[in-house]
């Protein structure tokens, strides 16, 4: 089976993106979205200390370290784009402003429960950012994230084991092996990568899975990842 | 006298912060850090403060200094992971027992400096809501739905970085530099920005960015 590598999750969960959506993007592999939203689709991409309209990543010789994105990478500013202050940017994710945010996740449950920001590495600190303003306040949340940890455990699971970020709030996941959603029944599939039978899945997956009528191939381009 | 908030240099204003104040240094992802300012802190050495800064562990701007001289008792903030495997200055003393951590949502965190400076002692939002980070605090349901109590932050020090000032103390920022200084400014007795040069003209009223009213001294370093 040909699992999907990080930039093909992120090309499959960009093509689900409306013209004219706010968007937020999380760091890891979500931001790389923004690379990927089809030719001509005008996207907003917010990003959380205050940029509206996050453009792509600034040339080095324009970059510009008072200019950066909530991943602290240097960027641009697309045209109609605007910057606010950290209290501005939050009211406008609070206050219900962001029609989609995309996250990363160590654990999904299958009420949506998500778990994103303590993974228990001894004597790390917690790294909470905005997760938790994003997935309470946001219209939809939408998560990419590896379907199993690198020892082949399931991440998608009856009941989150890790730290909650927000509970019940997680709508849709592009993972390296399928496309679900979440359902007041639990997990739906709707796309599996080739080579990768129903069964592999739900064994790859910690809760029981419900497989749409139209459930389809999970096909990307070839992008290489260099990560 | 004309109003002038210029300062040309910073020792002088920083003596009156007392061992445990609350310090707040604006700044995310290198930009609009008072990089200039928080030496000047380091070196006034006041002792045991709490320290309000978006990240624990920022590697493109100075807070950890403060950390590294052993000044702070507390540090409030949304992020006290640093990269990599390797602890961070911050994670050795939290590790050990010396630094206290109250980690919070970042939007819940800007809320609480903001309504510092804004005479609201407190509010409620639904960020955090069923996670570890509310256990104890109240929870109550407004149209179906639960939010979590959270209280204002007010401080003793705000330390900002802009780019313009005037002798109005009006400041402008350039690209992201703003993020948590505005709301800093106003949430702390004495807020001192620094920029990239300060003018005796007034900057257009319409372009001012942080107003005069919540800033105290502004002090040129150039480094744009």
């Amino acid at each position: 089976m040909a699992k999907l590598n990080r930039l093909q999750m992120a090309w499959r969960a960009a093509q689900d993106l409306q013209e004219g959506m706010v968007v937020n993007l999380g760091l890891g592999m979500p931001v790389a979205c923004s690379d990927y939203v089809p030719e001509g689709r005008e996207i907003i991409f917010q990003s959380e200390n205050g940029v509206i309209s996050a453009g792509p990543l600034a040339a080095p010789e324009a970059a510009d370290p008072d200019l950066v994105d909530a991943g602290s990478r240097q960027i641009t500013i697309a045209v109609g784009g605007s910057v606010i202050d950290s209290t501005a940017s939050f009211a406008m994710i609070r206050g219900g402003h962001i029609d989609v945010t995309l996250l990363g996740a160590f654990e999904v449950a299958a009420n949506g429960d998500l778990a994103n920001w303590d993974s228990r590495i001894p004597d790390k600190g917690p790294l909470v950012g905005g997760a938790m303003d994003l997935a309470a306040s946001a219209k939809a949340v939408w998560v990419i994230m590896e379907h199993t940890t690198r020892k082949g455990a399931p991440r998608l699971l009856d009941q989150c084991t890790l730290p909650l970020t927000a509970p019940a709030c997680v709508k849709r996941i592009y993972t390296d092996l399928a496309v679900l959603s979440v359902t007041p029944a639990g997990f739906v599939v709707h796309e599996i990568v080739p080579g990768v039978s129903a069964a592999d899945l739900q064994a790859a997956t910690g809760a029981k899975l419900i497989f749409a009528p139209d459930c389809g191939l999970l096909v990307t381009p070839d992008i290489a990842d260099a990560s | 006298m004309a109003i002038d908030k210029r300062i040309t240099a910073v020792a002088e204003k920083l003596q009156g912060i007392k061992d445990g104040a609350t310090v707040m240094l604006s700044g995310f992802g290198g930009a609009g850090f008072a990089n200039t300012l928080i030496l000047a802190l380091r070196d006034a050495g006041p002792r045991d403060l709490t320290m309000v800064s978006n990240s624990a562990t920022h590697l493109l701007g100075r807070t950890q200094v403060l950390i590294e001289a052993n000044m702070v008792r507390k540090v409030i903030c949304s992020a006290a992971r640093g990269r990599g495997k390797e602890l961070s200055p911050f994670e050795e003393q939290w590790k050990a027992g010396k630094i206290e951590l109250e980690v919070l949502p970042q939007g819940t965190m800007a809320e609480r400096i903001r309504a510092g400076g804004a005479g609201i002692p407190a509010f409620y939002t639904p960020a955090g809501v069923g996670t570890d980070l509310v256990k104890g605090k109240e929870i109550r349901r407004f149209n179906g739905r639960d939010y979590v109590l959270e209280t204002a932050i007010e401080g003793d020090l705000a330390l900002i970085r802009g780019d313009l000032a005037d002798r109005f103390g009006n400041v402008t920022f350039r690209g992201t530099q703003a993020n948590f200084g505005p709301a800093m400014a106003t949430a702390c007795k004495l807020a001192i920005v620094e920029v990239f040069a300060t003018q005796a003209e007034a900057i257009p009223p319409e372009r001012v960015m942080l107003p005069g009213v919540f800033v105290d001294h502004v002090l040129a370093v150039g480094g744009r």
